[in-house]
């Protein structure tokens, strides 16, 4: 039977069991909105910009775990969309975005709202597709979404000319995807498992580094067994939060720039560094020659290019991080059989107590005030309240960090945050997919002044849609990890980062139909966050906090994990800073 | 990344989907990656459905597997093949313009015939040469046309195949050589 490309698109949404589209229309995808009219069991969600509709397709897949879809018009909506796409591009995080396009026969006349869209994407996407023949419209997008959430997942764009929505074509619905040209790498190789093993049972000061591949692989129950099997420390990335509950004895919080001392430390003198879906990313592993010095390093990814690619490692393993992990657990019992050497089991006591002894005497802390909000406390309160259950979403800044640090993450799928691209304005789209993927659940919101203002016309599809997502603003008036770097490496030189109490952020609210709260004092922050979960509309809850506040522990960039500053900088810091080559 | 080894000129093999988009795919990564190519050559293979470039790149061993990998990566490629360390043999095509005033053309001649050049246009005043070979040998035949006059200069970018009677890039279906004589692709010219 024939029918309009249009309605072949949302046919194949269809089978392809998507359920939710963000999106925006415009001229050249109306006859995809006009197919939508009457077309059942799919829900569109109208945003206000097109950014927010890629952010909140990423929020919708790394909650569900599904393809995340998102639709806009050519042009202006195409390159509005750019940003979430290698957001999505740097996080793998699967998803398929369709753009409208001019019609074919005026691509490349410069028509109205044209683009090379294809070009501007191809960079920032897994993979790209122009359809140039209705009849691949079908396989076109059954590959692009095989693409999208197979191997390492990220985002696929798929152009869709307006003259191919219109004519009318059979429907070609392949059933199986075949490529000659992509075929990932699924199972880890055998013999490097093995050598896997054997080093991590002969390890007398072992760590476990672990990241979003975790996360997307829904490996976190194996690699608990793991951890517990051979009582490894572990320490997580920002994308790999959730991975591993971070009440647990063996859990060493994130590592990195802002990290906890105890993981870096952990991780410069461990011998046995096991890296499970993580890319050692600068931010994580500081000067590459002074990372993990003495440690033979495992690397267990599905993209063959992130092993050796910062940092040479001795046990590369390329697959998909359960399927290897359950080989190593194999492996590892195997090897454990065989009573391991008395000087096995001192170096491994000796190591624990280490780490023990680095946790005891360096946590994470701040100096207590009675009089003006700490920032980090607002995050204890907010992971106190929510016992850990909540989906917890962040911009980008300081809010971030004290979130990671502070917030004590038990579950995988409920963390969401622009790792890779630090992408400020993430927050508010993004909660609002993560809200609209899981109706009924608590979805909070951790953003900063600035970082929410770059996508706060989304609190109007908050209130139109129903998606009742918690803001808590960390309100510092100013660009707060701009400040921290002008302060500590700058010189207090501060450069363009007021942020004067502009706008009035409970009136907005109000003015979106939201309900406003405010905290300026340590005491009404409890009472506030407990109104705000119970408040069944969109909240914004403002929170004014002490502006000099800083992050620490810091790495300052380029230095050495072991460079830790713990504390805020003495005059000695700032001038080592200000001798620094790269200026951190 | 720490430095392993030398940079080194290598030459890789790329099989590609022939689909539009792909040159700039690939070209997009390098430019993206900062690495550099030295030469490129596209060409379509037995199977039409499928190109094969010839990628000049320099670096040291890490940046080299990061290139295959990097290529590897990109959706339409199907296969990566690093032909440095194989036995192989390389080829490049090069047309020069050059100065033939009466007094030199007889060295022109001789020179090209040295070099098993040919003359594909004349006019009074000029030869166009056409030479094949590796690289070695066509700078050696420009250096020596250089105190001439060379006019204008125009190169392929170098193709290589690997040496021996097995495929390492793709089994092609009846593997029947082709006689010199009747493919106009081949040039005569002998190892």
């Amino acid at each position: 039977m024939k029918m309009p490309g249009a309605r072949i698109v949302l046919e194949c949404l269809k089978r392809q069991g998507v359920d939710l589209v963000f999106g925006l229309p415009g001229g050249a995808v109306l006859p995809i909105y006009d197919a939508l009219y009457d077309f059942e069991g799919l829900r569109h969600i109208l945003v206000r910009q097109e950014a927010a509709a890629g952010h909140a397709a990423e929020g919708y897949a790394r909650t569900t775990g599904k393809v995340g879809v998102c639709l806009v018009t050519s042009g202006p909506a195409a390159t509005n969309l750019v940003t979430a796409l290698q957001d999505a591009m740097m996080d793998s995080i699967p998803i398929v975005a369709f753009t409208g396009q001019v019609p074919t026969h005026l691509i490349g006349n410069d028509a109205f709202q044209e683009a090379d869209n294809v070009g501007i994407t191809r960079p920032c996407t897994k993979h790209n597709f122009l359809v140039k023949d209705g009849n691949d419209l079908g396989p076109i997008i059954r590959e692009a979404f095989h693409i999208a959430s197979t191997g390492r997942p990220g985002p696929v764009h798929v152009d869709l000319p307006k003259d191919i929505l219109v004519k009318e074509w059979e429907l070609v619905w392949p059933e199986h995807v075949q490529m000659r040209s992509y075929n990932p790498n699924y199972e880890g190789h055998p013999g490097q498992v093995k050598r896997a093993a054997k080093l991590l049972a002969r390890a007398k000061k072992p760590v476990l580094y672990v990241g979003g591949g975790v996360i997307s692989a829904d490996a976190s129950a194996e690699l608990r067994q793991l951890a517990e099997l051979g009582q490894f420390p572990l320490t997580q990335t920002l994308m790999g939060l959730g991975a591993f509950p971070m009440d647990h004895p063996l859990s060493l919080d994130m590592l990195g720039m802002h990290g906890s001392y105890y993981a870096n430390m952990a991780v410069h003198n461990s011998d046995v560094l096991v890296a499970v879906g993580a890319r050692f990313d600068d931010r994580v592993t500081g000067k590459v020659d002074a990372f993990a010095p003495h440690a033979e390093i495992v690397h267990i990814d599905i993209d063959p290019s992130s092993i050796s690619k910062n940092i040479k490692v001795g046990v590369p393993i390329v697959g998909d991080c359960r399927r290897v992990l359950v080989k190593l657990l194999d492996a590892l019992r195997e090897e454990l059989k065989d009573e391991p050497a008395p000087a096995v089991r001192e170096g491994r006591r000796q190591w624990a107590a280490q780490i023990a002894q680095w946790k005891h005497d360096f946590p994470f802390q701040y100096e207590w005030s009675d009089d003006v909000v700490k920032p980090q406390y607002v995050i204890q309160e907010i992971s106190n309240a929510t016992g850990g259950e909540a989906f917890i979403v962040t911009g980008v800044g300081q809010h971030q960090m004290w979130a990671a640090q502070y917030y004590k993450f038990k579950h995988p799928r409920m963390w969401c945050t622009s790792g890779g691209l630090g992408t400020m304005g993430y927050g508010l789209p993004t909660a609002m997919g993560v809200q609209a993927a899981n109706p009924g659940k608590l979805v909070i919101n951790i953003d900063g002044d600035g970082s929410f203002q770059m996508n706060s016309q989304e609190l109007a599809t908050c209130f139109t849609e129903g998606l009742p997502v918690k803001t808590v603003i960390i309100n510092n008036g100013g660009h707060g990890m701009v400040r921290q770097w002008q302060r500590i490496i700058y010189k207090e030189r501060y450069s363009a980062i007021d942020l004067p109490q502009i706008p009035d952020w409970v009136r907005l609210a109000e003015a979106y139909g939201c309900v406003g709260l405010r905290v300026t004092k340590p005491s009404e922050l409890v009472p506030a966050i407990e109104k705000m979960i119970a408040t069944p509309a969109p909240v914004i809850l403002d929170v004014c906090v002490d502006k000099d506040e800083c992050v620490f522990p810091m790495v300052p960039a380029g230095g050495a994990n072991t460079d830790m500053i713990l504390a805020p900088p003495t005059r000695e810091v700032r001038d080592k800073a200000s001798k620094s080559q790269t200026g951190f | 990344m720490q430095n392993g080894s030398e940079p080194r000129k290598h030459m890789i093999a790329v099989l590609v989907e022939n689909k539009f988009g792909v040159l700039s795919r690939v070209a997009g990564l390098f430019s993206a990656r900062g690495y550099n190519i030295e030469s490129l050559s596209v060409g379509e293979t037995l199977d039409p459905t499928v190109s094969r470039m010839t990628l000049v790149v320099r670096g040291d061993e890490f940046v080299i597997e990061q290139v295959t990998k990097q290529l590897h990566k990109l959706i339409d490629v199907i296969k990566v093949t690093d032909l440095t360390d194989e036995g192989h043999v390389e080829r490049e095509l090069v047309l020069i313009r050059v100065n033939a005033e009466p007094a030199n053309r007889a060295e022109i001649l001789r020179t090209a015939d040295i070099f098993r050049a040919r003359v594909v246009d004349v006019t009074p005043v000029s030869f166009v040469l056409e030479a094949t070979g590796d690289e070695g040998k066509l700078e050696a035949l420009i250096e020596l046309l250089r105190p001439i006059g060379i006019q204008e200069l125009v190169r392929t970018g170098k193709v290589a195949i690997a040496r021996g009677p097995k495929t390492r890039v793709r089994r092609v279906e009846t593997p029947r050589k082709p006689r010199v004589a009747d493919d106009p692709k081949v040039v005569g010219f002998a190892d």
